[in-house]
């Protein structure tokens, strides 16, 4: 089996690390070798935050290479149009919670601001699922969650690791005052993405991604 | 036991279990979570910030030769304020294992510049070790230490940002208690420069011992996959050298091509790299950073490489960058931007941030800003463009001081407080010692807000949390002959307006210091505080905009066009409700 390679983006303060950090932590529950990497340093909101996770048998580098994302996961419109380029264009994915976050430092950004992304990443050949997580997210009671109705949603395409996998990582590391809301939040995501799951990466087959047989 | 660490994480994990007693530094990205991680999970390690790396140096360097394994901590730059002691202590050498970790930074990602420190290492004689992944971020503070004591010297342990800010498995080990190293006073060796011409062979040898040490060391290994030792090499054989996360760079490209991984890249190995070299058509030097192993190979009179001249020396690596410069098949990543707008979404001042008052007078006030190391930078991004030069830690003063004497008469410094304590407190004095007239901004917001909110000597504790005496600014500012000082509530804006005006306006050095903690202090969440974040009533509100001039990144537009503030992200810094001529923001009831 090879390496599965994800990225996930969003603005800061959205949960981008928390819900990379989820997935290598399955990951590693999973029996996987795992690297991930990810933004840190200037500690503002606002600001444009990503984070690479890789598993497999062996990882080496924890930098996915551009076209080589199975999952390419945006927590909001922008940021996906932002790394859709790293979607594998023969099997990945790109999964996109359907939410608009005006840079608030630009000037005219408000005008500018890509509204039709999703649209024309579908025009481009792209295979992009846009979930209203935060929408969702506010009718379970707290916006925040968003990024859970996300991670669901992408742990029903990475078959690799199973769903006791998932919730044995998630209760470990969410505190209990929060694990309810949140466990919601991942199932909402999961059952909401699973019918989409069938055609993507496990099955395959190819693997487009290996640099060294060219 | 494997567990998932940041290469950062690691590294504390690497101190704790070899037994280090005394952990130093100052916080700078991308070192910081080194000596917070200590702190919060290893209490048998003494660890602490500094008022800056020197002093976190050569506090570490008098625990090293009284005896203790010691670490210490910064990111490259940091090394720069450290280098007066970092290139005197392989003089002496040191009694107790002594690593200092410098965390380089290519790419740029949070540094003013990109600087490679193995180069600070050759310059003072000291060697350097190079993990490439999260276990030998561990493993290598264990060597790191051992060599220090072996050799008698101190030792470099070079990450860069993608090693530091990594997570990997590592195997955890338990904690071995070293026992302290007894101290003889000897002033041949510690004191006094006249003897130090007797210690000066000392640190020629110590290299050239580690130079033979470098060919046995097995943190040197070779990775054979084509080509064998001392046969010919095959037809268009190709071999790496590589270091650190570069390393795993070369594997992932290319799979099937012998490694030699330098783990101790000062110094290297020479008769094991002729060999390796003289096994391969052409030799890949693979390293983030400068030529530092290339030079070192091409200095031996070898031939066959191929390095900087193809991969550079700009910015941060990549597997995909390294497979295009070698020529190898990568997928094209088609280039949306030219189609669709992909807004860029800078970093800004944090929603509530006491800064924003600051520079909303600056720029109205129209003077020149000398600008300093902290988030206050982004002054000089728009919409304020209120501050116009940045260097490094403690410029600011100095350097508006030069801007005065150029004839910028009413100069502006901006420091924070942390930077102020680290070095400008003697840029402050030298100022009016020599008769100075600036304005200096002290942006007090109790912490060291850019890396992540650590403590310092101003914010009255310690690492550990501990209360400590607070650095008593305005005392201190006083103390250097200061007269005119005011202290004003950094979110009240005609304060701080009048009190910067004034400051310009007055015949001699004038010192503001703007006072309110950073607002992603755990402390100051609206929960703690017991207040309710602001909303702006529509049947009041004339949608002016004026409210629009805050740039809080809470408050954005309603489809019918009135300003709303987001409850989730307000921090009730009440700034807003300052703006608003027709008072219809307030707090929720």
């Amino acid at each position: 089996m090879n390496t599965t390679n994800l990225i996930f983006a969003g603005v800061g303060g959205q949960g981008v690390l928390l819900i990379a950090e989820l997935t290598a932590r399955a990951a590693v529950r999973a029996g996987f070798d795992v690297k991930q990497t990810e933004v840190h340093g200037v500690s503002q909101r606002g600001g444009s935050v990503e984070s690479h996770v890789r598993f497999g048998p062996v990882v080496y580098s924890p930098l996915v290479t551009a076209g080589q994302a199975d999952v390419v996961v945006g927590l909001e419109k922008l940021e996906g149009l932002r790394y859709a380029n790293f979607v594998n264009l023969q099997c990945g994915s790109l999964l996109v919670n359907d939410h608009e976050i005006i840079p608030g430092s630009v000037a005219g950004a408000a005008e500018k601001y890509p509204h039709y992304a999703i649209e024309f990443l579908r025009g481009k050949g792209l295979k992009v699922t846009a979930i209203p997580a935060s929408r969702w997210a506010k009718d379970l009671g707290d916006g925040r969650v968003a990024n859970m109705i996300m991670l669901g949603a992408m742990s029903a395409l990475t078959p690799q690791m199973s769903e006791e996998v998932w919730l044995a990582t998630l209760t470990e590391r969410i505190p209990e005052k929060y694990r309810a809301l949140n466990l919601k939040a991942f199932e909402t995501g999961r059952s909401f993405a699973s019918p989409l799951a069938s055609p993507l990466p496990a099955e395959a087959g190819s693997d487009p991604k290996d640099l060294s047989k060219n | 036991m494997k567990e998932l660490l940041l290469g950062n994480e690691a590294i504390a994990r690497g101190a704790w279990e070899a037994g280090v007693k005394f952990a130093s530094g100052y916080p700078g990205t991308p070192s910081t979570e080194i000596l917070e991680t200590l702190a919060k999970h290893y209490p048998e390690v003494d660890s602490q910030w500094s008022a800056n790396e020197k002093v976190a140096f050569e506090e570490g360097m008098g625990a090293a030769i009284g005896g203790l394994r010691v670490m210490v901590t910064m990111k490259m730059v940091g090394l720069n304020v450290a280098a007066d002691s970092f290139m005197v202590f392989p003089y002496s050498g040191t009694n107790g294992g002594f690593v200092v970790i410098s965390a380089d930074d290519p790419g740029m990602h949070s540094s003013q510049n990109e600087q490679d420190n193995r180069y600070l290492a050759l310059m003072a004689k000291v060697p350097v070790l190079e993990p490439s992944d999260a276990q030998e971020c561990k493993d290598f503070v264990k060597l790191g230490l051992e060599i220090s004591e072996q050799f008698s010297g101190p030792v470099m342990l070079r990450t860069t940002t993608r090693l530091a800010h990594h997570k990997g498995l590592v195997e955890l080990g338990e904690r071995a208690e070293v026992p302290q190293r007894k101290f003889t006073p000897d002033a041949k060796r510690f004191s006094v420069p006249i003897y130090r011409t007797l210690l000066r062979p000392g640190v020629e040898k110590r290299i050239a011992n580690l130079r033979d040490y470098a060919e046995t060391t097995p943190v040197n290994r070779v990775e054979w996959r084509s080509g064998q030792p001392g046969e010919p090499p095959t037809q268009g054989s190709v071999g790496f050298v590589s270091s650190s996360i570069a390393y795993q760079y070369a594997r992932e490209i290319m799979p099937e091509a012998s490694v030699f991984r330098l783990g101790l890249t000062h110094p290297v190995p020479p008769r094991a790299l002729k060999e390796f070299c003289a096994a391969h058509e052409t030799v890949y030097v693979v390293e983030e950073g400068e030529p530092f192993i290339e030079d070192q190979l091409k200095a031996m009179g070898i031939t066959n490489l191929v390095g900087k001249s193809i991969f550079g020396v700009i910015g941060e690596y990549s597997p995909e960058r390294l497979a295009k410069a070698i020529g190898l098949n990568v997928p094209e990543k088609p280039d949306f931007g030219k189609e669709i707008t992909v807004l860029p979404r800078p970093p800004m001042l944090c929603v509530g941030c006491g800064h924003r008052t600051v520079f909303d007078s600056l720029k109205q006030l129209k003077v020149t800003v000398a600008g300093d190391i902290g988030c206050y930078t982004m002054g000089a991004l728009p919409p304020y463009e209120a501050s116009h030069t940045t260097f490094c830690m403690g410029a600011s003063i100095s350097t508006a001081f030069g801007l005065e004497r150029a004839g910028h008469e009413r100069a502006v410094a901006i420091i924070g407080d942390s930077t102020f304590v680290h070095a400008g407190i003697p840029a402050l004095i030298d100022a009016v010692y020599n008769g100075s007239s600036l304005t200096l901004i002290i942006l007090d917001n109790s912490t060291t807000g850019m890396t992540g909110q650590q403590p310092h000597p101003s914010a009255g504790k310690t690492l550990r949390g501990k209360p400590a005496p607070k650095l008593d600014l305005e005392g201190l500012v006083r103390a250097a002959g200061v007269k005119q000082v005011q202290v004003v509530d950094t979110w009240q804006r005609k304060d701080v307006a009048r009190a910067v005006r004034s400051a310009v306006g007055h015949d001699g050095p004038a010192v503001v210091i703007t006072r309110g903690p950073c607002m992603r202090l755990p402390e100051m969440k609206l929960s703690e505080r017991g207040e309710r974040p602001y909303f702006i009533d529509e049947a009041l509100c004339t949608k002016c905009d004026a409210c629009f001039k805050v740039w809080c990144p809470a408050i954005t537009r309603t489809s019918a066009g009135f300003p709303i503030i987001d409850p989730v992200e307000c921090t009730a810094c009440t700034v807003c409700a300052q703006m608003c001529p027709v008072e219809a923001i307030g707090p929720m009831c």
